[in-house]
């Protein structure tokens, strides 16, 4: 909250775009964050509209996990203001619990409750955040399971499910909750090769249905797929943004080309 | 044999009143050290500064003092109450020290993304806390928690030098009229003793059984 507080008007006005375009949803402006002398993020810009798909690319340590995290003030910020549905992020609290209470968010490494099963990860914050009733949420938490094909894993603890079948537990806990948005931190990067897809395409088939994600990844096949937006990251900067087709096949910057050049030849 | 025999009344008493000592001592000790524990990882500054205090005196002082404090100062204060009652309050208080830290282990044993995914589904502190990290602290911290309970019910002797008449202070009663028998009622005593531990291990074991998830 102390850098570059001035003219937020300019901001919110810049990407008012014509009438009947889709409507920001997330917009960061001017975000920082220092772990100690490491800038890890410098002057972030970046609005995500409703029912789209921004995928984060970027080398190891290029802030983009942390960017992600920032959008539910799992990191906090140093400078810049980050809005959801225009309201800015509530510092702590009830109001910071609710705001989460309505952002998704997957792990890397899934982080299900180890001491409750499947369906119980699926109603628990349905019951204790949403005040749902037992029996709607035991319904919601059926049906979301069922969507991601693990009706009959239910009943097992998520030490007794695979690293993709705990992530799409991790999916449904979060899809029960009815987020506006959801974020995504590198969901496949912990998993086997052959259990990457199966999330990929719980994933892939949310974004059909016009949910809001932001995604980082390290899978190019699914960026390029998936992806409305691909925004590049490299250093803690926001190095460029564009279609998925334009930054795979003509990426503007050197950073991206080099970047490319890496993950795809090998 | 035939001693310890004409004297059960009196030592099965005595062991009585030690149990009682221990069970409420024990009762108040879990729950005042698990919140202890919760306010020394909680968010709120002062909450974790006076959860550490509170450890840092009670755990680094003696038991005996802690008695003295209870059954000498606060009486001289005004405040009146049976030895047995001040007895378990000194002991709750000290044990409680000892229960926050074997929980505040089991709480830093619970991985970091157990709460960070508590905190990103919209759960405040306090329900991340009771429906998600306690519940996995709790089972991480069954072992040593067994050994601080062990260990408060044999520091409930101490007792025995402050007007409540259990096991030792019987073992000190009986020794006084019947010293030729000092073998016999030392073994007796602390065959009692290890009996009462063997049950708390026993129960503690049965906790972490029953308590395991897979």
């Amino acid at each position: 909250m102390t850098l570059p507080a001035a003219a937020p008007d300019d901001r919110a006005a810049a990407p008012a775009a014509p009438a009947g375009t889709p409507q920001p949803l997330v917009v960061l402006s001017g975000v920082n964050k220092h772990y100690g002398d490491l800038h890890v993020l410098r002057d972030i810009d970046l609005t995500v509209h409703k029912g789209e798909v921004v995928v984060l690319l970027g080398p190891s340590g290029s802030g983009k996990s942390t960017l992600c995290r920032t959008v539910n003030r799992l990191e906090t910020i140093d400078g810049g203001t980050i809005t959801i549905d225009g309201v800015p992020l509530p510092e702590e609290g009830r109001a910071l619990a609710r705001l989460r209470s309505e952002v998704g968010m997957v792990f890397q490494s899934f982080n299900l409750f180890a001491h409750k099963t499947a369906l119980e990860n699926v109603v628990l914050a349905q019951v204790k955040v949403r005040k749902r009733s037992k029996e709607e949420a035991h319904a919601k938490a059926r049906a979301l399971l069922e969507r991601v094909g693990l009706a009959a894993h239910a009943g097992k603890y998520p030490a007794q499910l695979s690293g993709g079948q705990q992530q799409r537990v991790a999916i449904a806990r979060a899809l029960a909750m009815e987020p506006k948005l959801m974020l995504f931190d590198e969901p496949t990067s912990a998993l086997d090769p052959e259990t990457v897809s199966e999330v990929l395409d719980v994933i892939r088939a949310l974004a059909a249905d016009g949910m809001t994600m932001i995604v980082v990844t390290h899978e190019m096949g699914f960026a390029r797929s998936a992806a409305d937006r691909v925004v590049f990251m490299a250093d803690g900067v926001l190095v460029e943004e564009s279609a998925p087709e334009d930054f795979f096949t003509a990426p503007s910057s050197e950073r991206a080309r080099d970047f490319l050049a890496k993950v795809l030849h090998h | 044999m035939g001693f310890l025999w004409d004297n059960h009344t009196v030592i099965l008493d005595a062991f009585g009143e030690g149990l009682i000592l221990s069970g409420w001592a024990a009762l108040f000790a879990l729950v005042v050290g698990t919140l202890l524990a919760v306010m020394r990882v909680s968010p709120v500054p002062p909450l974790r500064w006076a959860g550490t205090a509170y450890v840092s005196v009670l755990r680094n002082t003696p038991l005996v003092l802690c008695f003295m404090v209870f059954t000498s100062a606060i009486p001289h204060l005004g405040f009146t109450a049976e030895p047995l009652t001040w007895a378990i309050w000194a002991l709750s208080a000290y044990t409680a020290a000892f229960v926050c830290e074997a929980v505040r282990a089991g709480i830093k044993s619970v991985p970091r993304g157990q709460a960070e995914a508590a905190r990103a589904i919209g759960m405040t502190f306090g329900q991340s806390m009771r429906l998600v990290i306690l519940p996995q602290a709790l089972r991480a911290a069954v072992p040593p928690l067994g050994n601080t309970m062990i260990a408060m019910w044999k520091n409930s002797t101490v007792a025995a030098g402050f007007g409540v008449a259990e096991g030792a202070g019987a073992l000190h009663d009986l020794l006084n009229d019947h010293a030729d028998k000092i073998w016999t009622l030392f073994i007796g005593i602390a065959v009692g003793y290890m009996v009462v531990v063997f049950a708390i291990s026993a129960v503690f074991r049965l906790i972490e059984r029953t308590w395991r998830y897979a």
